[in-house]
């Protein structure tokens, strides 16, 4: 029993990432915009709050003032996602380039730029050596205080920090914006017919603007809780590996619902770990397990394009760019 | 710009371009390519606090420096200008294929594969045969499975081919653990770094000079395939527009599957130059994520083979004169990354203004064309105008 709290609890932790992430692109896809650059997006958002941090911890040596330890990486974490979404936005909607292409170059971008100050950051501006931010991320760390108390259900429920419980609530307002408000309504409107959108007083531009920035500021964070809770502040060059892929890919095992995608990040997440658990399994099984969600993501996909039912389907306009003027 | 003109305010208006002369074209992209390494050189003078002009100098001499500096040059052109010759045939048809990495990992698992399965154990042509044969066969393989799906049920290819490049990529890992050596590593070593078996011959005392041919011919050959053959009329039709295909008669469900067919077997081929022609080995990293450059390689091309080899020699120069700086001054080579991805965005964005033209808003009526039929954006137009 304790064997299967520990590991519920372990996915969860490698499955959050991915929650932000896949909620991330389930927004800016329903604007119809298929952003390849969540990646990209992600390792940014990592390494802004990196940055941030970086600062703030050499400028004060002495003990941080919780508050601030949070607030700082937090907030340029946020600045630095919502940065490279208007390079997006900008590209996709008002200059209308291939969503495809542009998306690939912010990945590009995006990795080299975090994989550039996070390496070498320490070099440039301080010490030198490896770049650890422990002191951050034992606040970012903090759990729930009653946690440890309750036994199993305290591990599985009340054991991660506060950017997790955030990933679960913003995912679940994610869903509720899309399915019960009108404001949801419109954007789906956008990302299937933007010209019907359009004709009925729908401004697309600023929808697809504004789904755009804040799905990539969300996903950003995934970087964040990546650096900072996950690998404890320590930074290592490409060791986010495939995650900002992985949650592209469960967008479509979640067919498109963020509450469905909290369920895939946590199942998806134990297939990152489950080989610490079962006995005797070997290296080489361990790889062929992480091919399972691929695997999973791409039998679903191929049964929802089968069944052609109209609410699973991606976005009808998932990929074109918008020209009024085009008939 | 457009918003504008949305919002009320009307003062301009953006419209599509008749046609634009080739050469403005290209003074477009150049003055593109200018101010992106004008915006690179300010990240790099803020970042680092190195003079620009230094950096610069240290990028271009570690591409063109020295006669094998340039030579290296040469081979990582041809890899990536293969892998970008590769995809060009599916995008010509809208088929975003962004599964060229999984497609190239392919043709180096099945290289490697044979190298160290049967190595040794037949005479090298036979060998060699039996290489090509099952790389490309691989590459097909890998590129036709999404083919058919979206032939046949429509299910989008942009996320299927995405999913298979990461099970191939694990399938590597997988077998990087199974063949490992020395044992416990991880990693596969030099296959039969003894016998040579299976490596591409040397010519002329040239390393890797069969892979530049190799990719020439390619190049060419593909040229005259687009341009001449009725199948790359097929492809150029089903790009503009399945419904005139169809109409005229052309069987698109076929044509689709021959089509990424013909790229996954010259990913196929890329792979085995990979392997059997420049590593002699097999890793998860292999690729190096080259597939999905070669989008944008291919992209920024216009998809033309010849300009290709532009595009890929400026891609891979800049991966070459980054990792000089990262060793000159003490950084690390994703500073290459960076600057890639700044020139892009702004070829990206330099494509608007040459597709399309912003005019104030009284003399709008008179300034509305038709599209030109390069026009990716431009489909649903051009069925009405073939149609017509």
């Amino acid at each position: 029993m304790n064997t299967i709290a520990l590991f519920i609890s372990r996915a969860v932790v490698q499955g959050i990432p991915l929650v932000y992430g896949s909620t991330g692109e389930i927004i800016t896809e329903k604007a119809g915009h298929l952003n390849l650059g969540i990646p990209g997006v992600m390792y940014v958002g990592a390494v802004s709050g990196v940055i941030g941090s970086f600062f703030y911890e050499k400028n004060n040596p002495g003990a941080l003032n919780p508050f601030l330890a949070i607030i700082i990486p937090l907030i340029c974490s946020l600045f630095g996602s919502l940065v490279m979404s208007l390079i997006y936005a900008f590209l996709t909607v008002t200059l209308r380039a291939n969503q495809n292409v542009t998306g690939l170059a912010l990945t590009t971008f995006g990795v080299g730029f975090g994989n550039f100050f996070g390496g070498s950051l320490a070099t440039i501006y301080g010490s030198g050596g490896s770049l650890a931010l422990r002191r951050t991320s034992i606040i970012f760390k903090t759990a729930l205080p009653f946690a440890s108390k309750l036994g199993n259900f305290g591990t599985i429920f009340f054991s991660y920090s506060f950017l997790a419980y955030l990933a679960i609530i913003i995912a679940i307002l994610a869903q509720v914006f899309l399915t019960k408000t009108r404001a949801g309504l419109n954007l789906r409107a956008v990302g299937e017919s933007p010209a019907t959108a359009d004709a009925a007083g729908i401004n697309v531009t600023k929808y697809k603007y504004l789904a755009i920035i804040i799905g990539g500021m969300i996903a950003g964070l995934g970087g964040l809780y990546f650096t900072m809770d996950y690998t404890s502040g320590v930074w290592s060059n490409g060791g986010f590996g495939d995650r900002g892929w992985l949650a592209i890919a469960l967008v479509i095992f979640a067919i498109w619902n963020p509450d469905i995608g909290i369920l895939g990040s946590i199942l998806f997440g134990g297939l990152y770990v489950i080989y610490i658990f079962i006995p005797g399994l070997s290296r080489s099984s361990q790889e062929l397990i992480m091919m399972l969600p691929y695997v999973v993501t791409l039998i679903v996909l191929v049964i929802t394009s089968m069944r052609k039912k109209r609410e699973n389907q991606p976005p009808a306009s998932l990929g074109l760019s918008y020209f009024r003027e085009e008939r | 710009m457009a918003d504008k003109s949305l919002s009320g305010e009307k003062k301009f208006h953006v419209v599509k371009r008749t046609g634009i002369p080739v050469w403005r074209a290209w003074l477009i992209r150049i003055i593109a390519v200018f101010l992106a390494l004008i915006v690179a050189g300010i990240f790099v003078m803020v970042v680092t606090k190195l003079n620009p002009i230094d950096v610069y100098k240290t990028m271009f001499d570690g591409a063109f420096g020295t006669g094998r500096k340039l030579w290296s040059l040469a081979q990582n052109t041809a890899i990536l200008l293969c892998i970008s010759l590769a995809v060009t045939p599916a995008f010509k048809m809208k088929f975003w294929n962004i599964g060229a990495e999984g497609q190239v990992m392919a043709g180096c698992i099945a290289t490697a594969t044979v190298m160290i399965l049967l190595g040794g154990k037949m005479p090298t042509w036979a060998l060699m045969i039996v290489m090509i044969v099952s790389s490309v066969l691989a590459g097909v393989v890998w590129g036709i499975i999404p083919a058919f799906f979206k032939a046949y049920w429509n299910t989008n290819e942009t996320l299927f081919t995405l999913m298979m490049n990461y099970i191939a990529i694990q399938l590597a890992s997988y077998l990087s653990t199974v063949w490992e050596n020395p044992a416990g590593s991880a990693h596969i070593g030099i296959i039969n770094s003894a016998s040579k078996a299976g490596w591409l011959p040397t010519l002329f005392g040239k390393k890797y000079l069969l892979n530049i041919i190799i990719v020439a011919v390619i190049t060419v050959a593909l040229y005259l395939y687009f341009k001449f053959s009725k199948h790359g009329y097929e492809i150029a039709v089903v790009g503009e527009s399945q419904n005139t295909a169809r109409y005229v008669g052309m069987n698109v469900k076929k044509i689709i599957i021959r089509t990424m067919a013909l790229s996954g077997a010259l990913c196929g081929i890329a792979g085995l130059l990979i392997v059997a022609g420049t590593d002699h080995t097999l890793s998860s990293s292999s690729v190096g994520g080259q597939g999905f450059t070669a989008v944008m390689v291919s992209w920024l091309a216009k998809f033309n083979p010849f300009t290709m080899i532009l595009t890929s020699g400026l891609i891979a120069a800049l991966g070459k004169g980054a990792s000089e700086i990262a060793q000159e001054f003490n950084l690390n080579d994703s500073i290459a990354d960076i600057i890639t991805g700044i020139i892009i965005f702004f070829i990206i964005g330099c494509e608007f203004f040459i597709n399309y033209k912003i005019v104030r808003s009284n003399r709008v009526n008179s300034k509305i064309v038709k599209i030109q039929p390069e026009n990716e954006t431009a489909q649903s137009n051009i069925t009405e105008g073939e149609k017509a």
